[in-house]
């Protein structure tokens, strides 16, 4: 058993081409991988939006704001 | 490589662009540099985080659709001689062929893609340091994406491939990318800029702009230095190191292998080592002069003045090139501060001018200085010409460039998703972990004073 179908390399190399596991199973992969992209800017930008509105609900009267500005 | 000669010219051209995407990293790097140094302290890190992260989803997105894009756009759809998308040549780069991975049949796709990925991070990242200090991460990654993984590589397929249309019918000749990456990088960040608006406490009441002084001057000019190492990389990288007259196919004769261009035009590493060198010089002279020996200019102008002769830099004079750069970074230096104080941009890095207007005034030049030269080693296609280099460089200035950043940028706007509040950016973006920060330092330095007997 081998997930590329490789067991040897008593082979000519001319007569092989793609050697990761599982091939046949790219269009899976594909899809699965755009779904990760999509995905992963989805959750971002809801963190950021959650994170910014703490942020500006905090600190009402500027104090702390002023004091990270003096830092420049 | 079922021969040695065959063998050895597939290893060496694997190895050649490889050694190049390893240079061009440095360019990451510089622009990392140049805008946490250009940043003011509260915003540092997240100013570094945006760009890094250009990293990852523009190479996922370049490999998802992007490399595919190059090979099937030429004829820019519909539009040249009717031949609509090229399927057939762009089957080897969709993303779940064979050869799009681990495969003994094919030595040099994974190759190829990195080098043109790694112009795809320079696009994006351009457009990074114009924004810093009042964009959300989240906007710029999708605007990363679409000019790193979509609109460049549309214009490379059009403007920038032997097989190109805008080659053919234009005769627009662009050998190291003057507008293929820079004027379009820099009109994209135009049109995000002009939704985006000025940083806070930019413009006096009266409209003049005040100076934010870079928080780091000197991690600023190290920056552009390695910049300049990485473009070495991108110089190489854009041509085919040795190939046959029957490899090309085109019309030379004989049988004496060359170097080529991009268009598979020949030219030689000597001639472009002479005139990167040569350019890069003429920027900094004039970029020193025009700016009265500020460093952040002349260091720019020295980017600035490559960037300028770059359309032809495969075939200029060494002395033209020199001139070209000079010309190329005063026009970049005074249109920058004249966009600033009439339109109110607030380009925090100058990206803009010098990678859009110099771009765009290399290209033009370029229409002129190569006039009636051939575009291409094949058959049909038109001469270089200045109005075809015009209209290349409206193309990549305003049509890729700064169009899909304005529409874009205004919908992420209307989402209310596109810059900071107000308090944040006055706080500064880094506020989470300079919080997080500070009270750790308080907690340490409050155990400690309570040890002391």
């Amino acid at each position: 058993m081998s997930t590329n179908g490789m067991t040897s390399w008593a082979v000519d190399l001319k007569d092989v081409a793609e050697i990761y596991p599982f091939a046949g199973s790219e269009m899976l992969l594909y899809v699965i991988g755009l779904a990760f992209w999509i995905g992963w800017h989805i959750i971002q930008l809801r963190q950021e939006a959650a994170e910014l509105k703490r942020e500006v609900d905090a600190d009402r009267d500027g104090s702390h704001t002023k004091a990270w500005i003096g830092k420049y | 490589m079922e021969n040695n000669l065959d063998a050895l010219t597939t290893i060496f051209t694997e190895f050649y662009y490889w050694v190049t995407v390893v240079f061009m990293f440095l360019i990451h790097v510089g622009f990392c540099m140049y805008e946490v140094g250009a940043s003011r302290r509260r915003n540092h890190m997240h100013t570094l985080m945006k760009n890094t992260m250009v990293i990852p989803l523009v190479t996922i997105t370049f490999f998802f659709f992007g490399w595919w894009i190059y090979f099937a756009f030429p004829n820019g759809p519909w539009i040249f001689e009717g031949k609509g998308i090229n399927f057939a040549a762009a089957s080897g780069a969709r993303p779940w062929d064979p050869a799009m991975g681990t495969n003994l049949g094919d030595h040099i796709n994974g190759v190829f893609w990195a080098a043109f990925l790694l112009f795809s991070w320079t696009a994006a990242s351009i457009v990074s340091g114009s924004v810093i200090e009042r964009i959300r991460s989240g906007a710029f990654w999708i605007l990363a994406v679409v000019i790193g993984s979509f609109t460049w590589i549309i214009d490379a397929a059009w403007g920038w491939h032997w097989d190109g249309w805008m080659v053919k019918l234009l005769g627009y000749h662009d050998a190291y990318a003057s507008g293929v990456i820079h004027a379009i990088a820099g009109g994209f960040a135009l049109g995000v800029l002009v939704v985006l608006g000025p940083r806070l406490g930019k413009f006096r009441d009266d409209g003049t702009p005040r100076d934010i002084p870079p928080h780091n001057p000197w991690l600023v000019t190290i920056g552009l230095f390695l910049i300049y190492t990485g473009f070495w990389g991108f110089y190489a990288a854009c041509n085919v190191p040795i190939i046959s007259p029957e490899g090309i196919g085109g019309q030379i004769t004989g049988v004496t292998w060359t170097g080529t261009n991009i268009y598979l035009a020949p030219t030689t590493l000597s001639a472009i080592t002479f005139n990167f060198l040569m350019s890069l010089s003429g920027g900094l002279m004039a970029g020193y002069l025009v700016s009265k020996g500020d460093s952040f200019w002349t260091y720019s102008g020295g980017l600035a003045g490559v960037i300028t002769a770059s359309a032809g830099n495969d075939l200029y004079h060494p002395i033209q090139a020199m001139l070209i750069a000079a010309i190329g970074v005063w026009c970049a230096y005074k249109l920058h501060y004249w966009v600033e104080r009439k339109f109110k941009i607030d380009d925090a890095v100058g990206a803009v001018a010098v990678h859009g207007y110099a771009g765009f005034i290399g290209l033009i030049i370029c229409g002129f200085m190569l006039w009636g030269q051939p575009s291409s080693p094949y058959e049909g296609y038109a001469t270089i010409n200045p109005l075809g280099m015009f209209i290349g460089a409206l193309i990549m200035f305003g049509l890729l460039g700064f169009l899909p950043a304005y529409i874009i940028s205004k919908i992420l706007n209307g989402m209310g998703v596109l810059r900071v509040p107000r308090k944040v950016e006055l706080e500064g973006l880094d506020f989470d972990s300079n919080e997080t920060y500070q009270a750790a330092v308080n907690e340490v330095i409050a155990v400690e004073t309570a040890m002391v007997k």
